[in-house]
């Protein structure tokens, strides 16, 4: 039997989580010895190839490409798992949901106190995907299995959940993995 | 020194400088100057002793007070759900159109303020509105052009009054085209009753046996939650302190409830009766009646009956010749907020701050107002308590079933035929109060105001008790032609309007509830978000500190228990992995027009 497939991607985040997945250390040899990484930035294989079993997403959707990758890993994974407080409630990024869009860019491209840009030109190629009026929590937008907080989750916290979904077996996460002071 | 200056200083030595009557002096300065400035705070706050922050906590807390400058005619529709379904809609919307401004706006000459606000307490004469402190009944879009026309002409709110209302509404004192549309009378508060029998026969015993008669008469509170009377009076009373308090509780929040209203216009004596008998029993020397602000026309009809009393010698000094028996009532005017009917809440309003809850224990009959032992009872409590008095507990607990003993009084409102206030001994059915009320064709009943809970037919053979379904008098009546979910969703925007905000279950969990069900209006939930919200509500319930929270969830676990297929009918989960309430192409909309440029992704 070939080993279930496994993506992962980095949305509207830092890509912390995805360091913390790195963090599992040389536990990441078991992982490869279980599962097959799709499409990840860990490989750098940029479209799922075939049917996966597991999906990781790390960040919210804060612009139309976001929920374009989003929308391919709902319907290209039979378990979709948000990771990480951005993914799961739109963390920092959302930061600016009260903020009116027009401000957000104003202060980012013309007026913010660190920005040369005499001709107050806001960069609009094609290429450069429209951002949302907010951010959305990844379950916002498309149906999310299982949410895992954290910022980031502790790499144990990873293993634990990953594991426990590839064994079958119920998930135990301890108050220890769960606990952020 | 400023003519502001002096009017404050007028104000604030009229309530003793005391920073306990905070209340009353911003209350008093907001009439005389239309409305509280900014500038004033530091001068109220130098006359009360007390810090600027608390006046300024307190004119942002409650509704009716404000900083801003307002007309010299405030109105303020009532837009409670049942005067929605009888075109209050329409209503605001002739309103508008005929005054040329919108909702929390002023006319340009600086004459008239329109605004809105909860249930007034007129809901078998909706739709209704306040104009200032007069309250204008059964409104129509038609009849808005002529009243907005006499307001012009003459900003006295009292002249709209052309005819007054059955009852003591025609006093010249109160002078209201208010109804109290008493449907029904019971043995216990409407029949006919001995004046002062109670208060006469109460002197005649030990306050002990005051007490442990009310105890054996099986009274429990009538504003909703049931708490055993004659305990709570035994309590307050064996509390250690050398002041002890009697509060009445007219805050009478509740969407849909009016009886206390009722109770004020046409059995005022009664209620003082039954307060002073507390008194007697407790060993209270104050007593606060909490009068609610839409209720303000009936302040002077009050205070003239607390004059009768006095001059009577039914209160003040020896009461009816009792050597050390002194007691004596005031009225604490309350301003446009339904938290403050929560008994911690109340005290709090009535010590001249915020209406925030506090927390219990300690319980107020140990450390209440003034952080001293306090009896808080509604108004209808006090009601029975005389009558208990005068016809003897064994009377009382034979009316009514074995848990619930005695009448209550309903309010009926909504889709029936005779609504107005009903006096019915606990254990009737629902369904037979609706027959008599005319009500057919009911699809839902929601029995309790917002904070009790939404029934349907399967439940009206269900008697009005503390063990079927219990209620602080509120019974709105909804037929087949209403959304109930509307219903519901109204009822969350009222909660997330009326929250204090101290805790975040209520402030932020109401506001989650409120959009989830919006949600699920909208066709666009799942089956998975009827779970939320009843995993949420739950939350909400458990979490809150006061009765607030830990009843604002009402609205959608009583539907989705009792309207279970309402909710099936609007969640169809099409084995959908794409969230229905995400819109993209709306989430790109600004971005969209901020670049000039389509969506290149998503535009087909």
């Amino acid at each position: 039997m070939s080993k279930p497939r496994v993506a992962t991607t980095s949305l509207a985040g830092c890509f912390g989580c995805h360091m913390s997945l790195l963090d599992i250390d040389d536990r990441i040899l078991q992982l490869i010895d279980l599962v097959e990484f799709d499409r990840s930035p860990v490989d750098d294989i940029k479209h799922i190839s075939q049917r996966c079993a597991i999906g990781l997403v790390e960040g919210g959707c804060c612009n139309e490409e976001n929920v374009h990758v989003l929308e391919e890993f709902r319907a290209n994974c039979d378990v979709l798992i948000s990771f990480g407080d951005c993914a799961t409630m739109g963390g920092i990024p959302a930061m600016r949901n009260n903020i009116p869009l027009e401000e957000c860019i104003d202060e980012a491209y013309r007026s913010g106190p660190t920005v040369y840009n005499p001709q107050g030109i806001v960069p609009d190629d094609p290429e450069i995907p429209l951002l949302l009026d907010k951010v959305y929590p990844a379950h916002e937008v498309v149906k999310i299995d299982y949410c895992l907080p954290g910022c980031p989750p502790s790499a144990d916290t990873l293993w634990a959940a990953l594991t426990a979904l590839l064994s079958g077996q119920p998930i135990e996460l301890p108050y220890e993995l769960l606990k952020y002071d | 020194m400023g003519a502001m200056e002096s009017t404050i200083k007028e104000v604030c030595k009229r309530y003793g400088n005391s920073r306990a009557r905070l209340m009353d002096m911003v209350r008093d300065v907001q009439e005389q100057l239309g409305h509280v400035p900014r500038e004033s705070f530091a001068l109220i706050a130098r006359e009360a002793n007390t810090h600027r922050v608390e006046v300024e906590s307190v004119v942002s807390f409650y509704a009716f007070l404000t900083d801003k400058k307002q007309g010299r005619v405030v109105l303020r529709l009532c837009d409670d759900i049942i005067d929605r379904f009888k075109g209050g809609g329409e209503v605001g919307a002739a309103l508008c159109k005929a005054l040329g401004i919108g909702f929390g706006e002023t006319t340009p000459d600086g004459g008239i303020t329109l605004d809105k606000t909860p249930c007034i307490g007129m809901s078998d004469q909706a739709p209704a509105m306040m104009v200032n402190d007069t309250v204008v009944t059964n409104l129509s879009p038609e009849a808005v052009p002529a009243l907005v026309e006499a307001l012009r002409r003459n900003p006295d709110p009292q002249a709209l009054v052309t005819e007054f209302g059955d009852g003591n509404n025609a006093d010249p004192l109160v002078q209201a085209m208010v109804n109290s549309n008493i449907r029904e009378a019971g043995p216990v508060i409407l029949a006919n009753y001995r004046k002062e029998g109670g208060l006469r026969k109460a002197l005649t015993q030990t306050p002990d046996e005051v007490i442990e008669d009310i105890k054996i008469s099986g009274l429990r509170g009538r504003g909703g939650a049931g708490f055993l009377t004659g305990l709570k009076w035994e309590l307050t009373r064996q509390s250690p302190g050398t002041e002890k308090y009697v509060l009445c509780n007219a805050d009478e929040g509740e969407p849909g409830t009016f009886k206390d209203r009722v109770l004020l216009t046409e059995r005022a004596d009664l209620v003082l009766e039954g307060m002073t008998v507390a008194a007697y029993a407790i060993g209270a020397e104050t007593g606060i009646i909490y009068l609610r602000g839409e209720y303000a026309y009936l302040r002077r009809f009050l205070e003239e009956k607390l004059n009768r009393r006095r001059e009577a010698r039914l209160l003040g000094n020896t009461i009816l010749g009792r050597e050390g028996f002194n007691f004596d009532i005031r009225i604490q005017m309350g301003a446009g907020a339904y938290v403050c009917g929560e008994e911690t809440s109340l005290i709090s309003s009535c010590e001249g701050t915020r209406g925030d809850p506090t927390d219990r224990t300690p319980f107020p009959v140990v450390k209440g107002y003034m952080v001293s032992p306090t009896a808080v009872n509604n108004v209808e409590t006090y009601c029975c308590a005389a009558r208990i008095m005068d016809m003897g507990p064994g009377w009382f607990a034979s009316i009514g079933t074995a848990r619930s003993a005695g009448t209550k009084l309903l309010s009926l409102c909504g889709d029936c035929e005779r609504p107005g206030i009903y006096e019915v001994p606990f254990g009737t059915p629902l369904g037979e109060v609706l027959k008599r009320a005319g009500a057919e064709d009911v699809a839902c009943v929601c029995v309790g105001g917002p904070s009790g809970q939404m029934v349907g037919p399967a439940q009206f053979g269900m008697g009005i008790s503390y063990e079927e379904l219990s209620t602080g008098g509120s019974v709105m009546v909804f037929s087949s032609q209403r959304d109930i979910l509307e219903v519901a969703g109204a009822f969350m925007e009222f909660f997330v309007e009326e929250s204090c905000g101290y805790c975040v279950p209520c402030r932020v969990g109401n506001v989650l509830l409120r959009s989830r069900l919006e949600r699920v209006r909208n066709g666009e939930g799942t089956k998975g978000d009827l779970d939320y919200l009843r995993r949420l509500g739950e939350s909400v319930k458990f979490s809150s500190r006061c009765g607030l929270g830990q009843t604002s969830p009402n609205p959608i676990l009583s539907t989705l228990k009792h309207f279970r297929p309402v909710y099936n009918a609007l969640v169809k989960d099409g084995g959908g992995t794409v969230n229905k309430s995400f819109h993209i192409m709306k989430a790109v909309e600004q971005a969209s027009a901020i670049a000039g440029r389509r969506s290149e992704i998503f535009h087909a």
